[in-house]
């Protein structure tokens, strides 16, 4: 077993199964277990992604909200077992995956977003599709049969065509 | 036998326990590992074993390696060590040894070989605080200072600390918390930093220290 292939296996145990669909951008409701003596409670903690970081196990993501005309910010460990859910109140429009420069607004203008609709495709979808490789092949033959269609035919088709051109010239 | 074990770093890594507290573990891949060679006082004046980790390549193993695992029924080993022991053992050569042998462990200690750093100073080296990097001094920041008193004895006295060549040399970092331990696919996990790069032999050994606090 490769060096990597054991490193996953031994993170896979630590992430969470039911993984959160969120993005950048997103208004969101963190659910936070916290323990008061030997009773557990649900703390909500609700503000705006600005950032995701990491990957595995190490993977977090920062949520920032003003609190009586001060900004703060706290950093979840996403695969955290503190984290009881998380629930997107809304979505919007961002263009860069780090939403630091919400840090130098101030008042109203420190939230304004482009909203999307709530039903809106995740904004990499195309992305994901055009991804290459093994691994994106198979994992797109997984959700093309979990959703019950058939591969799609038409990729193939294109990269063939680049290939037919080479041995014309 | 006392309980010891050959292994391979694989790297470091987050992992979450049941209370979702986070440690930062390395993962250790921990045999399995082949007693090559039983070792007894009325041939080798002493009682040891002979085990070996991962199989080397046929065509990197030459013919007295390839003969001596032969004996044992395995490939040529790759990184081989010795425990000593008191008495005779009940392990035979051939046999297997996993790391299930660790189960209820509670610390190790673990012998890799450091990072090189090739030739280094006395800073990185031992510690050292250098001078100032103002107030006069020049050019010698990063010195040693005063290597020793001056007419008695009239040379430099022995051991003391210089610079030179540090790291790319064995290593034991003592009484390491084992995480746990996964006989299946031959892991351990240990709580904290391990000596040597990712991919590096180490020797894996129960620790003789007990756990803080506690008196002997």
């Amino acid at each position: 077993m490769s060096m990597n292939r054991i490193m996953e296996k031994v993170e896979a145990k630590s992430l969470r199964a039911d993984r959160f669909e969120f993005e950048i951008g997103d208004s969101v409701e963190v659910q936070v277990r916290i323990l008061e003596g030997d009773k557990e409670r649900i703390q909500p903690f609700a503000g705006l992604v600005i950032a995701r970081s990491g990957s595995g196990t190490r993977e977090m993501f920062t949520v920032r909200r003003i609190v009586e005309g001060e900004g703060v910010e706290r950093s979840f460990p996403l695969n955290s077992p503190k984290i009881a859910g998380l629930v997107v109140t809304r979505k919007a429009k961002v263009r860069r995956a780090k939403l630091y420069f919400l840090r130098d607004r101030v008042g109203k203008r420190a939230f304004r977003l482009k909203e999307r609709p709530m039903n809106a495709p995740p904004a990499d979808a195309e992305k994901k599709k055009s991804r290459k490789g093994k691994r994106a092949k198979a994992e797109l033959a997984a959700a093309a049969e979990a959703s019950g269609k058939a591969p799609a035919k038409k990729e193939k088709k294109e990269r063939k065509k680049p290939a037919a051109k080479k041995t014309t010239k | 036998m006392p309980k010891m074990l050959l292994g391979e770093k694989v790297g470091m890594t987050q992992v979450f326990d049941e209370a979702g507290n986070v440690h930062g573990v390395t993962v250790i891949q921990l045999g399995p590992c082949h007693v090559l060679q039983v070792k007894t006082p009325e041939k080798d004046g002493y009682h040891a074993l002979q085990i070996g980790y991962k199989e080397k390549p046929k065509k990197q193993a030459n013919a007295p390696e390839t003969g001596h695992a032969k004996k044992a029924g395995v490939a040529a080993k790759r990184f081989v060590r010795e425990v000593r022991l008191g008495d005779a053992p009940a392990e035979a050569v051939g046999q297997e040894l996993t790391v299930a042998l660790f189960e209820g462990v509670a610390a190790v200690d673990i012998v890799g070989t450091m990072k090189g750093r090739g030739f280094s100073g006395v800073m990185k080296r031992h510690g050292f605080s250098g001078l100032e990097t103002t107030h006069g001094v020049q050019r010698k920041h990063r010195a040693p200072g005063s290597i020793g008193p001056s007419q008695f004895p009239g040379h430099v006295r022995k051991n003391i600390r210089m610079n030179g060549q540090y790291g790319n040399s064995p290593k034991t970092s003592r009484n390491i918390k084992v995480y746990s331990i996964d006989p299946e696919s031959n892991l351990m996990l240990v709580e904290g930093p391990v000596p040597g790069a990712n991919g590096g032999f180490v020797l894996v050994r129960e620790t003789k220290k007990l756990p803080k606090g506690t008196k002997r």
